[in-house]
């Protein structure tokens, strides 16, 4: 019986996610703290694809697609804040830009 | 029981990950991620969803990861692990951690939430029953033209906005005041 089912798929997504969230919460550089959020963001994917393929439609699948371009502007983006981040204070570690906080 | 394929690229992807959240060196974390994305796209083949996984190694792997990698060689400073080790973040995310394990544990496999006998609980072959799910990229293109084309256009756009938003962030600021 060599099979995967549905909650084995959803299984590695929910643990990919609680990985992610952790990266988030635990590290303090923020580009790590960037890649992390990506990751969520994968896993999410991977339980839509997994969503899609085992009810048999294709619109899961289209909105991975979607959800592919979209990270990618925004990976384009939010690069360029944090570099722009860089410039004006000189750090990339979050608990160091308290400015708000102060 | 899953088959072994399945098992070797899950594990795969979470050992990876794993290498992104831990390691203290951030290109070592980035190739974590790496790794982590080839796993993940290698699952999408194993739900023959071959052109998303295609996409997945093309964008995300290739181009996205590339960019990262960039700006941590322009930008990270190596001395890093410099002061102590943070305890306490590193508890709270481990108590965090156990508790979203134990959360995704119980939802998707004894709460039986997840049917295990409605359509295709068992991986349908696509040969016996096509069904509506297309695995060639013909099925994307149908869909993207057809019952998609707005949004397809608006991703379009929104290519164009991050662009020109990227080039006038990446403006020196020091340039601009003078």
């Amino acid at each position: 019986m060599e099979h995967t089912t549905l909650a084995h798929h959803l299984l590695v997504a929910g643990l990919l996610f609680a990985l992610g969230l952790t990266g988030v919460l635990v590290r303090r550089n923020l580009l790590v703290v960037y890649m992390c959020l990506e990751l969520m963001l994968t896993a999410a994917t991977l339980a839509l694809v997994a969503f899609s393929r085992f009810n048999r439609t294709m619109d899961g699948a289209v909105f991975v697609f979607f959800i592919i371009t979209v990270a990618a502007a925004e990976v384009a983006v939010g690069l360029a804040l944090i570099v722009a981040l860089y410039r004006r204070r000189g750090s990339m570690k979050s608990d160091e830009l308290t400015t708000l906080r102060d | 029981m899953p088959d072994g394929l399945f098992i070797f690229f899950a594990a795969l992807t979470l050992g990876a990950a794993s290498l992104l959240v831990l390691s203290r060196n951030a290109v070592t974390s980035a190739m974590g991620m790496i790794l982590a994305l080839v796993g993940v796209a290698a699952d999408f083949f194993l739900l023959d969803a071959y052109f998303l996984g295609v996409l997945q190694v093309l964008v995300y792997a290739g181009a996205v990861m590339v960019l990262f990698l960039f700006v941590i060689m322009l930008l990270t400073d190596t001395a890093e692990s410099s002061e102590g080790y943070p305890w306490k973040s590193a508890a709270v995310g481990l108590a965090v951690f156990f508790f979203l394990t134990a959360g995704v544990l119980w939802l998707f496999v004894w709460s039986g939430a997840v049917p295990a006998t409605a359509a295709g609980a068992t991986p349908p072959e696509l040969s016996a029953n096509p069904g509506e799910f297309i695995t060639a990229a013909k099925g994307f293109g149908r869909l993207l033209y057809t019952k998609y084309l707005l949004p397809l256009e608006i991703a379009g756009f929104l290519l164009l906005v991050a662009l020109v938003g990227v080039v006038s962030l990446s403006k020196d600021p020091v340039e601009e005041n003078a």
